[in-house]
């Protein structure tokens, strides 16, 4: 394997090195401190849910979830979030083989789903406000539009970061500090979609009963 | 490096079990909502709540691959303190707002006017009104 001459990367390969210290088990402090970011994240996503749960029956004369919301269509949206997960856990074993123009595909492919569940996203709210149930409409759909926007924000950003990735794999291929950098890339959208089942079961689902 | 990163994100069995797993707890939930059973709502929320909840455990440990030995349990350590606060705040809001909604005084026109003992706020003015 081949080391770049950043700091990064030196401590990346840390423990075979001939500074080995027994003390120091974790190569990198990134994948703990991302993982604590995203806890933090996820604190933020659980006030925003408690946010829809307090006021998800606020509708102000407005329309409620039966009048709005599509079960065929949240499923769609749920299976592409889902699929691109599982290829980007084919892309991660892909890189773990040093495969770079097959890691770079299943990431073109994650892309792709990723940015068709975005679509239908931003569909559903573009019609959603067109029909009159914007985020001033009620309550209800103030805390609708803050929860699941947020979420999708994310997956836009997780989208901006896939496109960085590509490019980074492709200048530099599979060395250590991109490996980690798809590591941790993949625990973001991975936490995307762990988010999204909460949003499906509790934002729609339960609310079509 | 190799070997810790094998470690970290498992194989390719893994990744399937953890599709079918994911996929099977998506579906069921949105299958009973579109056929429209015969399940008491309250039945059926809670299996909603409880397959995602299981769903979130699946995606942990089959996608993020969260393990009580990942840097030292310091990872899972992290993950069980935002899981409290998770529960803290949503538990917590709802528990706070429910009983606010109920002792508020009640802003429907036809509670005051008909019924002023409902609730310990409009009985209390309708007390200051009888005095009058």
């Amino acid at each position: 394997m081949t080391m770049l001459d950043t700091p990064l990367t030196g401590r990346v390969e840390g423990p075979k090195g001939p500074d080995h210290h027994p003390d120091h088990h974790h190569a990198s402090p990134t994948p703990i401190g991302f993982w604590i970011y995203l806890m933090s994240d996820c604190i933020i996503f659980a006030s925003l849910f408690a946010a829809y749960a307090v006021l998800g029956n606020n509708f102000a004369g407005g329309p409620g979830p039966k009048d709005l919301f599509e079960p065929g269509f949240v499923l769609m949206e749920t299976a592409l979030l889902l699929i691109s997960s599982v290829t980007f856990g084919v892309a991660m074993l892909k890189a773990e083989k040093h495969d770079m123009d097959a890691t770079t595909m299943w990431l073109v492919i994650t892309g792709l789903f990723g940015a068709g569940f975005i679509g239908m996203e931003l569909y559903e709210f573009n019609h959603l406000i067109h029909i009159g149930a914007g985020p001033d409409r009620s309550g209800f759909l103030s805390a609708f539009f803050l929860l699941v926007g947020t979420h999708g924000l994310h997956v836009t950003f997780g989208l901006v970061w896939l496109c960085v990735m590509i490019a980074q794999i492709r200048m530099k291929g599979m060395i250590p500090a991109n490996m980690q950098r798809l590591s941790t890339l993949s625990m973001f959208w991975h936490f995307l979609d762990l988010v999204w089942i909460g949003v499906f079961s509790f934002v729609y689902l339960v609310r079509l009963i | 490096m190799s070997a810790h990163s094998e470690a970290s994100h498992g194989t390719m069995g893994q990744l399937m079990i953890g599709f079918a797993l994911a996929a099977i707890l998506s579906i069921i939930p949105f299958a009973l909502v579109m056929m429209e059973t015969d399940i008491a709502p309250s039945t059926l929320v809670a299996i909603i709540m409880g397959l995602g909840a299981v769903q979130i455990v699946v995606h942990l440990v089959y996608f993020l691959h969260l393990k009580s030995s990942t840097e030292e349990g310091w990872t899972l350590a992290a993950t069980v303190l935002a899981v409290v606060i998770v529960a803290i705040v949503l538990a917590g809001s709802l528990w706070v707002m429910h009983n606010m909604n109920v002792n508020m005084m009640p802003m429907s026109e036809g509670n005051m006017i008909t019924d002023p003992e409902a609730t310990p706020g409009a009985s209390m003015s309708g007390n200051h009104e009888g005095h009058n």
